[in-house]
């Protein structure tokens, strides 16, 4: 079977409607959501409406530090963040709400483990930026493999049988297969807000049948997102930081 | 843990054994056959077990990923692969051909073999590197030829592919492969420098034409380092009837620094299937090792440890072979001159490529021409003359410049088979200026640009004002 996942759609409209069309192009036949569906972005009440028809769709979700933050603390967060933050717990109804506040911090789906953030502690929001974070996570679960976000850059790590980890930046569209050997953490790119230089939204094909890990780019109309952002009032550079992917 | 596999007649996912072909340290092969599967077929079984050196599993692993992206005729074919849970196998094309291997007992081998060899070798790689890999491993062992003289590469346990996992570059900080023929940057742990496996070639060169190793057979990293600042013996100090061209292409394939050997396998095969062509430097000609000095220089070396930015496959991108066709007859005039411009502009943004100027010297299907004009000069050296004059104020170095004049009753079929032969990446050519002489005569850059195996510039003359 052929799973997408997206992470950090950060209420980023078009860029969440181009992946979702071009994985259904590609054949994918699940949907997995890694948290931070809404923040930063300018069309939460859009992409809540997307994701919760998703959800009664059968698509799996998982809980991120912005969702939390909506009926929670946004204390940890920087300036925008928190503005952002704000602004969403206003624009959200009720029931919106609610589906937030009841997603659950990870989920496990046969030797598959969706988690935000580095999985031992998933509830600490950790980012997983190098092998040092990736073997604690690693550690933490009997997973085969492990998909994360909340770093809003594409990498991959693995642990061999001899307990050694490996670390690798994924070339666009050249599938990786998961050898069975070993143990992988997949830390996808961000869909609404990349942020590895390339601004183009970012999600994963993961097929269980061959054990092949694509990740994909897939280039939006950038310039409709800004606007929202600009439109609604929240920090410009929420809006400039997308052309850049930075 | 898995069950050895050991008994011929066992059968896994529907492949049978039926004789086992090497016991080797790291694996085990066997010959299987399964119904509905005509080809020859061997298994490759790793041992693992209690005591299994880890760099047999990760390379396992690698050749694992790496061989199912691969094609073409330079590698055996990929038909399965069992995973580590069960039973870890691969099932590949068995080559019908034979090792390279079988070679040794007969070194040296003449020159010319020597080369023919040679550019077997470098085409494969060159097929190899665009398909993102360095194989690092190049050795007389890993490397088979086809009924039909195709090099093929085998064992891709110690490669690089640019677009997976490095598991051996992260797993072993230590440089693995085989000493006698591992590059000084592989030494350092670069393993992403297609030039790496040049380097290797150069030492089977070396190799199979004097018959001693350039740097011995120490398996020590002591020894091994040496080679990271001292250059081999000189192949004409071995042997004093060694040619100029083979010694100056062997030796700039061992030089320490990456940069300074050929840019590309397809550059490499170039310069061994035209000794002529090659461009003679010191090197050449040279009886003793480098002075002391630019030994102690080559200590400080930061092209040997600075990892590598750009991928593969751009490396190889970025040193083409571009051929222009000239038309230095007579009726070529009016169009060399933007030709000529197109050349430079192409040539100015990229300073590896190099370029090889083409003639097409007409000769009659029925009558036996004469080389002389009626002048009574010899029409071939006239034309090669009057190529390299067009060339001239390109100013490009020696080294990227060969001048060929080719002969054919068909123009087009004769720049199509030297494109075709020498690995070239895009053709230049002008258009028939003349509607008359087209309609009549058929258009060669229309042959050319549809037939041909690359891209194809075709280059018209401004219209006049």
């Amino acid at each position: 079977m052929l799973i997408a996942l997206f992470a950090d759609v950060h209420a980023n409209r078009q860029a969440f409607e181009a992946c979702l069309a071009d994985s259904r192009d590609c054949g994918a036949q699940r949907v997995v959501l890694l948290g931070d569906v809404v923040g930063y972005g300018g069309d939460p009440d859009w992409v809540m409406d997307r994701v919760m028809a998703l959800a009664e769709d059968g698509a799996t979700l998982v809980l991120g530090n912005h969702d939390e933050a909506i009926n929670g603390s946004a204390s940890g967060m920087n300036l925008e963040g928190r503005i952002a933050i704000e602004w969403t717990r206003t624009e959200l109804g009720r029931h919106a709400r609610d589906f937030l506040a009841a997603l659950p911090l990870t989920q496990h789906d046969g030797d598959l483990l969706y988690v935000h953030a580095e999985a031992s502690h998933p509830e600490r929001w950790t980012y997983v930026v190098s092998t040092v974070e990736a073997a604690d996570s690693l550690a933490a679960t009997q997973a085969h493999v492990t998909f994360c976000g909340h770093v809003h850059r594409p990498a991959l790590y693995s642990l061999s049988a001899t307990a050694k980890m490996t670390s690798f930046t994924p070339t666009t569209d050249a599938p990786v297969p998961l050898l069975p050997g070993r143990r992988w953490l997949a830390v996808l790119g961000a869909v609404g807000q990349p942020r590895d230089g390339n601004p183009a939204a970012a999600y994963c094909l993961f097929d269980t049948a061959s054990g092949n890990l694509t990740y994909r780019r897939v280039p939006y109309d950038v310039e409709a997102a800004a606007t929202r952002i600009l439109q609604q009032g929240l920090p410009p550079f929420l809006a400039e930081r997308l052309y850049a992917g930075r | 843990m898995a069950r050895p596999l050991h008994d011929p007649g066992f059968v896994i996912d529907g492949f049978r054994l039926d004789e086992l072909v090497h016991e080797g340290g790291m694996a085990m092969l066997w010959r299987v056959s399964k119904d509905g599967l005509d080809a020859p077929m061997l298994m490759k079984v790793p041992r693992i077990g209690e005591g299994t050196d880890p760099a047999a599993i990760v390379s396992f692993e690698m050749e694992q990923m790496i061989l199912p992206r691969l094609d073409g005729p330079h590698v055996p074919k990929f038909f399965a692969a069992g995973d580590f849970a069960q039973q870890p196998y691969l099932v590949m094309e068995a080559i019908g051909g034979v090792s390279l291997l079988k070679r040794l007992p007969d070194l040296p081998l003449p020159y010319d073999e020597v080369a023919r060899i040679g550019v077997k070798i470098a085409e494969a790689l060159d097929d190899l590197h665009r398909q993102h890999v360095v194989h690092l491993d190049i050795k007389p062992s890993n490397i088979m030829f086809r009924p039909d003289g195709a090099a093929v590469l085998i064992d891709f346990g110690l490669s690089h592919h640019d677009q997976l996992p490095d598991l051996m570059q992260e797993e072993f900080r230590i440089p693995f492969g085989t000493a006698p023929y591992m590059s000084p940057e592989q030494l350092r742990g670069i393993r992403n420098d297609p030039r790496s496996d040049l380097f290797a070639l150069g030492v089977l060169l070396y190799f199979f034409s004097t018959g001693e190793r350039p740097f011995g057979e120490s398996e020590t990293l002591r020894g091994m380092r040496r080679r990271l600042w001292r250059d081999p013996k000189p192949p004409r100090s071995l042997r004093p009837d060694y040619p100029p061209w083979l010694q100056e292409i062997v030796l700039r394939c061992l030089e320490v620094e990456p940069g300074r050997r050929h840019p590309t396998a397809a550059q490499l095969a170039f310069d061994l299937s035209h000794p002529d062509e090659v461009k003679l430097t010191a090197r050449s000609e040279k009886l003793t090792r480098d002075p002391w000095t630019t030994a102690m220089r080559r200590r400080f070396n930061t092209d040997l440890t600075t990892p590598r930015k750009a991928p593969v496959a751009s490396q190889i991108a970025s040193a083409p072979i571009i051929a222009v066709a000239v038309d230095v007859g007579e009726q070529g005039a009016p169009i060399n001159a933007a030709l000529f411009e197109v050349t430079a502009r192409i040539l100015a943004t990229l300073p590896q490529a190099r370029l090889a100027c083409l003639n097409v010297l007409k000769t009659s299907a029925i009558a036996i021409d004469s080389t002389l004009d009626a002048q009574g000069h010899n029409k071939t050296i006239d034309r090669l003359v009057r190529l390299k004059a067009w060339a001239a104020p390109l100013k490009l170095d020696e080294r990227r410049l060969t001048a060929h004049v080719l002969e054919g009753t068909d123009p087009a079929a004769a720049i199509l088979e030297f494109a075709a032969a020498n690995r070239v990446d895009h053709i230049l050519i002008g258009a028939r200026q003349d509607s008359f002489r087209r309609r009549v005569l058929g258009s060669v850059s229309a042959k050319v640009a549809t037939e041909a195996p690359c891209s194809v510039t075709v280059v018209r003359a401004p219209r006049e004002a």
